[in-house]
């Protein structure tokens, strides 16, 4: 029988094509095997991103590792919504020791085992954004500059939600959270504040650094798995959505994910020991606005009265990425 | 092997001889030179598959041993201070995860005002934090309290720190005689893990617990360490027994059969006191000493059986509870319930200042003299306070008050040499 190859292009979720791919090319969440190992039953939000994201991640690093996975996780939602014993959701090795320092504790397992000659086994260590960015940064940066054999999946809500959305150095400007209220001169988060902790983390040269999205989650499962077949200090900065803390419709978080990449605020990329080797172009460019309006959180930028200047400074943020990242190439 | 050593090359040489498998280290003195040591026998090879991390703090270190830990290996590492105070958060977290983890604590003050010489100020600062506290009188101690603290730990699931005094030991040399490998192994089987992360075994460490249940985590800590008040002993016994020496336990008596006063104390300056009841027993004065080797769990029974038959005690505490006096002494009172025993609190040895033999002779003159005042500050240069006191009730902006104390010591000590 003839056969004709056909390109798939969607525009919605990209779950829904994995009965049309070749078994090798579906996404390890489709298959019979997965592990779940992020059970289902546990107290996330609806629409929570950080519950899809590591649940894509976790069990793609488990099929990586053969299932010889030991999973080190901050305090914050994860660990919150995951954990109250006696209903652990986890169905892997798992341990939450302190806000601060995920980092040095998979350190430390990833030491332990190096000690005991178990290399089959992998360490990951998870943490949000302030977890990552802020209070455990000095862990992070030790943990990447001595090389050490974890990978690190910093899943970024852009604030602090488990302690009731207050600013983190991941918040981006204009964001309105209870400790960047939307009022007074300067309302939301100040202009020219934050870090890009992918490109700090390119910066200690370790093997590789991509950031995700849970609006691309092939290409999520993609980088875990790029990451896992590696050795040494590694770091993925995955974008997942909050509806509670952004304001946005629990059933819109795919949605919104994909504004965040479409108008380029959130740039995909991978990098291995400092050098951007990929990025995911942009197909439909959107104008941030179109990212913005879904979430209460910029809607002071738009009522009472519509703030251009903000607007465009974004804008101008998302076509700085564009351009640096050659996303429209 | 019997060898004029410095105290921390003797505890680092204790410490490899305890088998260690990850060791996290951050420099701060006076602990740096037990985790130089310990970084050059990992690197020669003297210490198996050991792993050293140097790490970029200590909240870093003690987050390290808490992850080895848990993933099944025998942990160490050092510090002290404000070293400490910084790994404040993961001291009370790995006790609460039930991890035998083991640290010196080269004990220095905490400032401000910086100061880089010994008191208890740190380790007492953490003495509630779930951790069993030894407390080291000599160097040959402080290296078999190494050996003892990781069977206990390890019995225990429960971390423990042992003290020694930052520069009074640490920097000391002295003869030690660091065991044969073959005796430590036989005193020491390798740590079997009550939990730890194994992917054949899945299990979740660290959940969070709410009210139904956080109490009963608490208790059964608690009790826990009960258990080594009966521990402590019999792990110093099995070290006599192996070793030859007396080293650890709860409390040691010296010169307690017929004492009239008792001075208690932990660490160090029990070498002191013990000359200065010798000295007092010469000019007639019944004193004894009593030294408090184990501090955390605090062996309440065992020293009010120590102090039996004497009328007055005096504790000799190198730390301050400021708003309150003494920390030691408190602890010392409540083991005394309901006896008449005065118990005097005397504050000395802050942030480095010597003890001297004269200095705690007279201290237990004057306190059967009742002219001790509660808490006594050791050797406090009262002319210095009240100049900087008057100083200061005469000017509002009256400055920094370390930097006039300076140098009204120096002015002041100046006009009396």
């Amino acid at each position: 029988m003839p056969t004709q190859r056909i390109k798939f292009y969607q525009t919605g979720t990209y779950t829904a094509g994995n009965r049309l791919l070749d078994e090798e090319a579906r996404t390890v969440q489709s298959r019979m095997d997965r592990t779940n190992s992020l059970n289902s039953g546990h107290r996330a939000c609806q629409g929570c991103g950080e519950a899809l994201g590591a649940r894509y991640a976790i069990d793609a690093a488990m099929r990586a590792s053969r299932n010889r996975l030991i999973a080190i996780n901050a305090t914050g939602c994860l660990e919150v919504f995951s954990s109250p014993y006696p209903e652990s959701a986890w169905q892997i090795p798992w341990m939450h020791s302190l806000f601060g320092n995920a980092p040095a504790v998979a350190s430390g397992v990833a030491a332990a085992l190096r000690a005991k000659g178990r290399g089959d086994v992998h360490v990951i260590a998870q943490g949000g954004d302030g977890a990552t960015v802020d209070i455990g940064f000095g862990c992070l940066s030790g943990m990447f500059e001595r090389n050490d054999d974890v990978l690190y999946l910093c899943y970024d809500n852009e604030a602090y939600m488990n302690t009731g959305i207050q600013r983190s150095g991941a918040t981006p400007p204009f964001a309105r959270t209870n400790t960047t209220q939307a009022v007074g001169g300067a309302p939301g988060n100040l202009l020219g504040t934050g870090k890009n902790v992918p490109r700090i983390a390119m910066a200690h040269g370790i093997s590789y650094v991509a950031t995700a999205s849970v609006a691309d989650l092939h290409d999520l499962e993609a980088k875990v798995t790029t990451a896992m077949g590696m050795t040494g200090a590694r770091y993925i900065h995955i974008h997942v959505p909050c509806p509670l803390g952004w304001g946005s419709d629990p059933a819109h978080t795919m949605r919104v994910a994909r504004m965040a990449v479409e108008s380029g605020l959130f740039p995909l990329f991978e990098a291995k020991s400092g050098v951007v080797i990929g990025r995911t172009l942009i197909r439909h460019k959107v104008p941030v606005e179109r990212y913005l309006e879904l979430q209460a959180r910029f809607k002071h930028l738009f009522e009472p009265r519509r703030n251009s200047e903000a607007i465009a400074s974004l804008q101008a943020i998302a076509d700085a990425n564009i351009s640096f990242y050659g996303l429209l190439e | 092997m019997r060898a004029q050593i410095e105290g921390s090359q003797a505890v680092a040489e204790a410490v490899v001889l305890c088998r260690p498998e990850v060791i996290a280290a951050y420099p701060i003195s006076p602990q740096t030179h037990i985790v130089e040591r310990l970084s050059r026998m990992v690197k020669q090879g003297d210490a198996g598959r050991c792993q050293y991390l140097n790490v970029e703090s200590e909240f870093a270190a003690l987050s390290v041993l808490i992850g080895a830990s848990a993933a099944g290996a025998r942990t160490y590492t050092a510090t002290t201070s404000q070293g400490l105070l910084f790994m404040a958060e993961a001291v009370y977290n790995a006790a609460g995860l039930g991890l035998p983890i083991v640290m010196t604590i080269a004990n220095r003050a905490v400032g401000a005002p910086i100061n880089i010489w010994n008191d208890h100020s740190d380790s007492m600062a953490l003495r509630d934090a779930g951790w069993i506290q030894l407390y080291a009188e000599t160097n040959q101690e402080a290296a078999d309290l190494h050996i003892q603290a990781f069977q206990l730990a390890e019995q225990l699931s429960s971390p423990v720190m042992v003290c020694m005094d930052g520069y009074i030991l640490t920097h000391a040399y002295e003869p030690v005689d660091v065991p044969d490998q073959n005796l430590v192994d036989a005193f020491l089987p390798p740590f079997s893990p009550v939990q730890v992360l194994d992917p054949s075994d899945p299990i979740s460490i660290g959940s969070m617990v709410g009210p139904e249940a956080f109490t009963e985590v608490k208790y059964l800590a608690y009790q826990q360490q009960l258990r080594a008040l009966a521990l402590v002993p019999e792990v110093a016994g099995d070290f006599e027994r192996q070793f030859h020496r007396l080293s650890g336990g709860l409390c040691t008596p010296y010169r307690m059969e017929d004492a009239d006063i008792a001075v208690i104390a932990l660490g160090s300056v029990i070498g002191t006191i013990k000359d200065a009841v010798d000295e007092l027993r010469l000019e007639g004065i019944a004193a004894g000493c009593v030294k408090i080797g184990c501090y955390r769990p605090f062996p309440s029974l065992q020293l009010r059986a120590a102090l039996e038959g004497v009328s007055r005690a005096i504790v000799v505490e190198k730390d301050l509870a400021v708003g309150m006096g003494g920390i030691v002494s408190v602890d010392i009172r409540m083991a005394l319930q309901g006896s008449a025993v005065p118990v005097h609190t005397v504050i000395a040895g802050l942030g480095g200042r010597s003890i001297s033999i004269a200095s705690l002779k007279r201290m237990v003159i004057e306190a059967r003299a009742e002219r001790l005042n509660e808490p006594h500050f050791l050797d406090l240069n009262t002319t210095v306070i009240d100049a900087e006191q008057s100083r200061r009730r005469e000017q509002r902006r009256a400055g920094p008050v370390a930097e006039q104390v300076l140098r009204a010591v120096n002015a002041i000590g100046a006009r009396t040499t």
